[in-house]
């Protein structure tokens, strides 16, 4: 399974490349597939600012819907425009492509998982 | 609670990459590869289930007949040797006990296969009612069932016996030879609306069976295909699931199986339900269509234009064939004709959907 070193990591199964104050967002290799073929990624908060552990979206997979949890504290600035019409970027690309916002963060990225913590969670 | 069950061909399954999930006590298999590719296999070619969780029971002896004629709602007289029927068993309170189909083999002897979820509780309610001795066996754990699905299952399957399948109409079967294994059930049926047949094979000859089936399809590129895939074909085609669609608590008529529901003869709360259907019922189980962009999902409401709340979803998901959400809820009477604008509450917002004739994706 591939977790990469570079990201880190929530307990909800998001990946945060944090960027000076700018973290993109998305979803595990892991949680990808478990949830399927996702076929509607549903985020209404663009503008909004939320605190970490709040949710911003749903992901929605043809078998189920999980909600999509901010892993930090900041304003969502961008949405991914290419899963409006290509979801299934999320189970081809999720480290890529399959990318899902961009938040300006308020305050410290802290409390993350590094890779090698995240494989022990999920026990990879 | 009891230990989760494997089906015999769970390592070969497991081998085969598939996701193993638990379903009706059962570790089943949920998907091989993609929910929607594996969904496609079978609408344009041939996918094959191992859905060897479900439950059979063979009922033999002179009163059988009176004995499913009792606790079933579809009329059991009419079937010819070789002919099968969708039926259900309604309880007495004016639910379902569980759907069920009903395969008369000659007189005298039947076999009746139910959901995995009911075998107990449908064993221990037909018993119930055999008072005349009806020589009944439990056969669920010695039995591996496969759905071979999809326009090229005919063609796969035939390289494999003499019975002409071709000549087997739908809700019919034929027990005869297949891949050097005697006794095998051929049955025209299946939950996908794509063709196809279901075989019964006992399980000692399954993995011999499946391995033929798959090397017979090779040409057609068969393969292994999920419960996900499952749900989501018969959900186009609008068939009911049980324990979502229709429970202990939904009558047949509300659930729109009036079609299984004979008058002709006796059988549990039959006088009531005649009265329901004769009087009309304020709910109907209905399909639909979104038309705002979202997925329906079990349990979400379903409200009218002013936002009263009408109903609610008991299947959804998003159709792989039309690429939007569609789903099956009951509603109330006044809003069940095809055609009828209904809200579906996601989370929160209301979205526009239209009720749909069956199957949805015609």
């Amino acid at each position: 399974m591939n977790i990469p070193e570079t990201l880190q990591y929530t307990k909800d199964h998001e990946w945060v490349k944090v960027d000076g104050n700018i973290a993109t967002v998305g979803i595990t290799e892991f949680a990808q597939s478990e949830l399927g073929d996702i076929v509607y990624v549903d985020i209404a908060t663009k503008g909004q600012d939320l605190k970490a552990h709040d949710i911003f979206g749903t992901v929605e997979a043809v078998k189920t819907v999980s909600d999509l949890y901010m892993p930090l504290t900041g304003k969502v600035v961008e949405l991914n425009a290419i899963l409006e019409k290509n979801p299934e970027k999320v189970n081809e690309d999720p480290y890529g492509d399959g990318w899902m916002i961009k938040i300006e963060l308020n305050g410290a990225a802290s409390g993350l998982l590094s890779a090698s913590q995240y494989k022990e969670l999920i026990g990879k | 609670m009891e230990d989760i069950k494997q089906v015999p061909l769970n390592d070969l399954h497991v081998n085969l990459g598939a996701k193993m999930v638990p379903f009706a006590g059962y570790n089943m298999p949920v998907r091989y590869s993609s929910d929607i590719e594996e969904h496609m296999t079978v609408r344009n070619g041939v996918g094959v289930f191992d859905v060897s969780h479900m439950g059979e029971f063979t009922l033999k002896g002179p009163d059988a007949l009176d004995l499913i004629q009792r606790v079933t709602s579809n009329d059991a007289s009419k079937l010819i040797d070789g002919q099968a029927q969708y039926s259900c068993l309604p309880n007495e309170t004016g639910g379902i006990v569980d759907d069920l189909i009903v395969y008369k083999i000659k007189d005298n002897d039947y076999l009746l296969v139910v959901n995995a979820s009911n075998i107990d509780k449908d064993w221990n309610w037909i018993s119930r009612f055999n008072t005349k001795g009806v020589d009944m066996k439990n056969i669920s754990s010695d039995i591996c069932l496969f759905a071979v699905q999809g326009p090229k299952a005919v063609a796969t399957l035939q390289k494999l016996t003499a019975a002409d399948l071709s000549a087997i109409k739908y809700y019919h079967f034929a027990i005869g030879d297949f891949s050097g294994v005697k006794d095998v059930v051929m049955s025209n049926t299946g939950y996908t609306g794509a063709g196809g047949f279901e075989i019964y094979v006992d399980k000692a000859h399954a993995e011999k069976i499946w391995k033929a089936i798959f090397e017979a399809g090779k040409e057609f590129d068969i393969k292994p295909i999920g419960l996900g895939a499952r749900d989501t074909l018969r959900l186009e085609m609008g068939f009911c699931l049980y324990g979502n669609d229709i429970d202990d608590s939904t009558s047949p008529i509300e659930g729109g199986l009036g079609w299984i529901t004979k008058f002709t003869k006796e059988f549990t709360n039959s006088a009531a339900i005649k009265n329901q259907k004769e009087a009309g019922v304020k709910r109907k189980l209905v399909g639909f269509k979104m038309i705002d962009k979202g997925i329906p999902r079990h349990d979400y409401q379903i409200k009218d234009a002013s936002g009263a709340v009408i109903g609610k979803v008991t299947s959804g998901t998003q159709s792989p064939m039309l690429s939007i959400g569609i789903g099956l809820g009951y509603v109330t009477t006044e809003n069940s004709s095809v055609g009828s604008e209904i809200f579906i509450d996601v989370r929160g917002r209301a979205l526009k959907a239209v009720v749909s004739k069956l199957p949805l994706i015609a």
